[in-house]
């Protein structure tokens, strides 16, 4: 059976290429970037070249790049320098539908005395930026607004909110694993302290993150250890990884334009189609200010669980945000947050395509989608056909 | 992704017993759309009040349809006594096993085959004063303690996964906590056989025939039992015993071990001269 893969948020195929880059580092050139001799040496000078790579995408110095081992590393580096550079303020300013890297790292913060604020988004996923701006307090040391949501997509104005919080000398970081790579990024035409990106959301390996880090920001370390990364995050380089990452960074620079939109040509096409074709379904966040791959569509009075299951019968991945496959007995804190209907929330499922998903796959899904949901339906005790003469778009 | 068994897979690929009987003898609906799962059942008995035909309906997860699928074929055929006493862990095994956190699949089923008996019966449901105990999922006392008393259940988290109660804010966990203690320290008594008066005499007596008499009579000695009253085993030193100087210390540190080990550990022996 054909895998259909439409779960890239979760994560991403590693590109041909990138594997091919980063072969040779396994292998045969297996020094360490620290040694003196010109075997490691030459390591070293493909992890400059890599830094590169990435600080080109992003509109970066080279030297504003840190190489960790994820974006939840790079979050939590960022949160606690933030907080260890200054120790006089107590206060963390975030969002209630952030990834679990921030929001579980807040929570625990919170249980050693930071306070927290969590900003409400509205039924639209869209943060109230007056009340965001009322929320910046000189006890403030840090903001961490995520760039994109990884469950609906809809994207935050991070820029704004940057300039709002560094007027006022409050540093900002923001989570933006899954914007980097699909819509462009220019840190030279912002304000943005520190951002936070991973390997595996675009096509590059697990296991590897970046913290960029503005120029002159104060920061202090979250692994001690080596001299490696100018000493601002101790351990051996994972170079077959870094490597990988330099190679996704620049096929993402060349190619994010013309990707973006044959992914969004593909995306509008599904969405589309399912809302057409079946009753009682809708998209949740907005589709003004959304990423171009992603879509999250509720189906009324079935559960994503089932729902996933007999997809994954026709090969189809996706996800869901409902209780049962968040691991806890409440669906998703974004679908809640933006107030989502219980009758909705946990028949929601989100589709994240890639470059590699075509047109054919597409129609498939449209195409088995319908009689999965009916067939649920037909068993649930909620759903009587009369229903379908009310429509809830 | 879930361990599911592939009973499991299989029945919820294709349920048996999928909607609604027609003229029904007994019907319930337990669960919510807010909860993530809700189950719809409903019977009809044939002339010998035997479960003829049972039909569910359920919003939920694989193993919510699993266990539904289930249920329905496990008590189809059964009278109204004998569904009654299916419970959540005969569900669970008839599907292989169940994921921990999905135990309150099976306990659902078996709440709502006990709710549609009573409706059967005709009276209100026998709910004295059902206190709500999770506001998140409005799970009751009576349906926490069931659950432990029934799954032998010792932490919150596992009560959790057998009905959802502090699934949600957490704010009942100490509630739940006490729940717990309350229904263990009730039933750690239970969990030691009591003995009657009769059967704590036959243990005694087979006991001594067996693992007593024959050693006291290699030294040509012998016990016979007199009576027990409570815990005090009364007997008397027959033979050799009779006469030995060192019997007391025989009874003491042989018989009395013997009986606690064997019978029950409150046993004490006294010696009587009829």
């Amino acid at each position: 059976m054909k895998t259909i893969y439409l779960d890239n948020n979760a994560t991403t195929q590693v590109a041909e290429e990138v594997l091919d880059a980063m072969l040779p580092y396994f292998r045969d050139l297996y020094g360490n970037p620290s040694s003196m001799h010109s075997f490691g040496g030459q390591v070293g000078r493909r992890i400059r070249e890599a830094r590169e790579q990435v600080a080109a995408l992003i509109g970066a110095q080279p030297e504003e790049i840190i190489f960790t081992s994820c974006g939840t590393e790079s979050d939590n580096a960022a949160i606690r320098s933030a907080l260890a550079a200054h120790p006089d303020r107590r206060h963390i300013l975030t969002s209630r539908v952030e990834h679990p890297a921030i929001k579980s790292l807040c929570a625990h913060l919170s249980r050693q005395g930071y306070r927290i604020t969590e900003l409400p988004v509205d039924k639209d996923g869209i943060l109230d930026m007056a009340q965001y701006e009322r929320a910046l307090t000189p006890d403030t040391a840090i903001v961490s607004l995520m760039w994109a949501n990884n469950e609906t997509g809809v994207i935050f104005p991070a820029e704004k909110a940057a300039e709002l919080a560094t007027e006022r000398g409050i540093l900002f970081h923001t989570d933006a694993v899954q914007a980097v790579g699909k819509i462009p990024i220019n840190m030279k035409a912002n304000a943005i302290d520190m951002l936070s990106i991973s390997g595996h959301k675009l096509h590059a390996p697990k296991g590897i993150g970046i913290l960029y880090v503005r120029k002159g920001t104060r920061f202090s370390p979250f692994l001690i250890g080596g001299h490696q990364e100018k000493e601002r995050r101790g351990g051996t380089e994972n170079t077959p990884s870094i490597i990988g990452l330099g190679k996704a960074c620049e096929l993402a620079a060349r190619n994010m334009d013309t990707e973006s939109r044959m992914v969004l040509l593909l995306r509008d096409k599904l969405e589309t189609e399912i809302l057409s074709r079946i009753p009682n379904s809708r998209v949740n966040g907005t589709r003004l200010y959304r990423l171009p791959n992603t879509t999250n569509i509720s189906f009324e009075f079935v559960e994503g669980e089932a729902i996933l299951l007999l997809m994954d019968d026709y090969g189809i991945c996706a996800s869901s945000g409902s209780a049962c496959t968040s691991g806890s007995l409440q669906p998703s804190h974004v679908l809640r947050a933006m107030g989502v209907p219980f009758t909705m929330a946990h028949g929601s499922i989100r589709f994240s395509l890639s470059i590699y998903n075509t047109e054919d796959e597409i129609d498939f899904v449209i195409e088995k989608l319908p009689s999965i949901i009916e067939r649920l339906r037909s068993m649930s005790p909620y759903w009587n056909v009369g229903d379908q003469v009310c429509s809830v778009q | 992704m879930w361990e599911y068994t592939e009973k499991v897979k299989e029945h919820f690929l294709n349920p048996r017993n999928v909607g609604e009987v027609e003229n029904p003898d007994g019907v319930a609906e337990v669960g919510s759309i807010a909860c993530g799962d809700a189950l719809k059942l409903s019977f009809k008995l044939d002339e010998n009040k035997r479960i003829k035909d049972i039909k569910f309906k359920t919003f939920g997860c694989a193993s919510a349809i699993a266990t539904s699928s289930a249920l329905t074929e496990m008590v189809k055929g059964m009278t109204l006594e004998e569904a009654m006493k299916v419970t959540n862990q005969d569900i669970a095994a008839y599907l292989g096993g169940l994921p921990q956190e999905k135990m309150h699949c099976s306990v659902m089923g078996k709440q709502a085959m006990e709710k549609a008996i009573e409706n059967y019966k005709g009276g209100p449901p026998t709910e004295p004063a059902a206190q709500i105990i999770c506001e998140c999922f409005g799970v009751t006392e009576r349906e926490i303690e069931q659950a432990v008393r029934e799954n032998n259940l010792s932490t919150v988290e596992e009560v959790t996964n057998y009905t959802k109660a502090g699934g949600g804010c957490g704010g009942c966990h100490d509630a739940i906590r006490q729940i717990i203690e309350r229904v263990r320290a009730e039933a750690a008594p239970a969990a030691r056989p009591k003995l009657s008066n009769v059967q704590k005499i036959k243990m005694i007596e087979e006991t001594i025939d067996r693992e007593i008499r024959p050693s006291l009579k290699k030294d040509g000695g012998d016990i016979e039992l007199v009576d027990v009253i409570g815990n005090r085993v009364l007997v008397a030193t027959r033979g050799t015993c009779a006469t030995c100087k060192a019997a007391d210390i025989t009874l003491k540190h042989f018989v009395e071990l013997k009986l606690r080990d064997f019978v029950s550990p409150e046993l004490v022996i006294e010696e009587v001269t009829p």
